[in-house]
């Protein structure tokens, strides 16, 4: 099915954290071909500044009620002109874009920093029944509003944040041989900061557990015709992150 | 003359037939392959390709674009798979399409665009661009779009090793843009196309660092349009050859002022990233724009700006 641009009906645009909003779109066309780890590239005003689209990742998608989500942080003008958005506006939405995951394996572990963990809610649905145990970071407790979000999707939630105010203190990777260590994983998914995802692509390696990463790079056109988003592949050859992957098995992207 | 709805738009530049005076501006539409899910690419004038050189290159390091106001600045850095995987791989499939495929070459020495052009010189490409301006790479062929010997040099070089029609794309980080038209001119282009981007700088207040990994890029979209209308008006004036007119284009308003100034057809750039369909729009739009003013053909635009 070919990949569209639609004027996507908001149907809402929550807060759901610190600066942190919840975006669900009307967008069945959009909605049904999504698969977890795609993402859309939204028009957030209809103005020149900002002129280009910003790449959000789904965070779900539901073909009954037609709708497609995403949680994005308001970081810049760009994501507060998409925060100022309401039910009565629409946006002009291109999607689903890119590759997602590749579903693999039995016993899923999911570990992801941030908004990184946004893709994986999605993700998570996907993985169903199978047991999924899942490993997240923040800052502080605050920011661990997505525990809930993962609460019926998950058998078991590790979570780690920077102050130590919720779980373990410190970070994911802190924690993630102890994790490894306690279950017999056969695939690995992560998504969130790089430093996180290396981490995660190298324990992965040393447990010998295929893994996959779901990267993030500044985009413009998002359908791989301006090169501006591409990574260095492991066979020498540049990847494109918008159409080759965003979501990559680790090794073809990651030393 | 009455003509249909269809001969409307329909020019010639440079022996190069188009079904619309709107083109794709190089490095912002791929290989046009990228495009054909959003864009029916037989409704586009040209698809001038990625900026393609003689061996495969991968591109400058690190953060490659940036936002500014009403624009972008990228610093790409001439990514792209070498003239021979475009030969093979991807010519083979655009020429499905019915629409002229233009190849923009860059060379580091008057002897690579020389090659380019000879291994181009095929049927199912319809014209060569040379670029002889891009301000992202120290080889981009800069050194040959701001000095008006080096440029006739390369025009002469690609001129004497194809049959294919010659558009130099000129760089607007020059003193003198009459000067340069004037020189690829006389060299022998068949048509300029103008302008390149602008180059520009952009720096993180919070890191104190520069946003783009390679310090400088090119400045496009709607900010640098002023600058391209003026540039065209001025080269139109001082050439004989067709001037296609380039820069922050995004709607068939901005076109049909870059036709007044003096292009015989324009390129749309960076709005290809915001709308996958902009080219096709604005050609659209310079058709309802022509019935409404009662013109019978896009030409009747050309170089018309009333002093």
């Amino acid at each position: 099915m070919p990949k569209m641009v639609v004027e996507a009906r908001i149907v809402r645009n929550t807060e759901i954290g610190v600066n942190v909003k919840e975006l669900v779109l009307y967008a069945p066309e959009i909605a049904v071909q999504a698969v977890p780890g795609q993402f859309l590239h939204v028009r957030v005003a209809d103005s020149y500044y900002p002129l280009l689209r910003r790449p959000l990742s789904i965070s779900g998608a539901d073909h009954i009620t037609g709708t497609v989500s995403t949680i994005y942080r308001v970081v810049g003008q760009g994501t507060a002109c998409l925060a100022a958005l309401t039910s009565k506006d629409s946006v002009d939405c291109m999607g689903p874009l890119g590759n997602g995951f590749v579903i693999h394996g039995q016993r899923p572990l999911l570990v992801g920093g941030g908004m990184g963990l946004a893709p994986l809610l999605f993700l998570a649905g996907a993985l169903c029944p199978r047991p999924i145990e899942i490993l997240m970071g923040g800052r502080t407790k605050e920011e661990m509003f997505w525990a809930d979000m993962f609460h019926n999707k998950c058998d078991a939630i590790h979570i780690t944040t920077d102050d130590g105010t919720l779980g373990s203190c410190g970070v994911t990777l802190d924690l993630l041989p102890d994790v490894l260590k306690s279950g017999a994983f056969d695939v690995i998914y992560t998504c969130g900061p790089r430093i996180m995802m290396k981490g995660v692509a190298k324990a992965a390696k040393t447990y010998n557990i295929p893994c996959q990463v779901s990267l993030e790079e500044y985009m413009a056109c998002g359908i791989g015709g301006c090169l501006s988003c591409t990574c260095a592949g492991k066979d020498g050859l540049r990847k494109k992150v918008c159409t080759d992957g965003p979501v990559f098995w680790a090794q073809e992207v990651i030393s | 003359m009455s003509v249909g709805d269809s001969d409307m738009l329909g020019v010639t530049i440079a022996g190069i037939k188009m079904k619309t005076p709107v083109m794709t501006a190089s490095g912002t539409f791929g290989f046009g392959l990228e495009y054909k899910d959003f864009v029916n690419l037989n409704k586009i004038g040209a698809v001038v390709v990625k900026g393609t050189t003689l061996l495969p290159r991968s591109g400058n390091q690190g953060r490659r674009i940036a936002e500014t106001p009403a624009g972008m600045l990228n610093s790409i850095g001439l990514e792209n798979p070498g003239v021979d995987e475009f030969l093979s791989e991807i010519l083979p499939r655009l020429k499905e399409y019915d629409v002229p495929v233009i190849v923009n070459i860059s060379g580091n020495t008057v002897e690579e665009y020389g090659e380019l052009a000879a291994r181009l010189n095929v049927a199912d490409v319809a014209g060569v661009e040379l670029n002889i301006s891009c301000p992202n790479v120290k080889e981009g062929g800069i050194a040959f779009g701001t000095n008006c010997d080096s440029a006739s040099a390369v025009v002469k070089q690609v001129k004497s090793n194809t049959d294919l029609p010659v558009i130099v794309k000129l760089s607007p980080n020059v003193t003198d843009i009459v000067a340069m038209a004037q020189s690829v001119e006389d060299a022998g282009a068949d048509a300029i196309s103008l302008i390149n981007t602008l180059l520009g700088m952009s720096i993180d207040i919070h890191k104190w660092r520069p946003v783009l990994g390679n310090v400088v890029g090119g400045l496009s979209g709607p900010a640098v349009k002023p600058i391209a209308v003026r540039m065209v008006w001025q080269v139109a004036r001082a050439v004989k050859v067709p001037v296609i007119g380039m820069g922050g284009i995004v709607t068939a308003v901005d076109a049909i002022e870059f036709m007044l100034a003096g292009a015989s057809a324009v390129a749309v750039g960076t709005a290809n990233f915001i709308n996958p369909c902009a080219a096709q729009s604005v050609a659209d739009g310079m058709k309802d724009y022509i019935k409404q003013r009662g013109l019978s053909h896009v030409s009747e635009l050309v170089g018309k700006v009333n002093l």
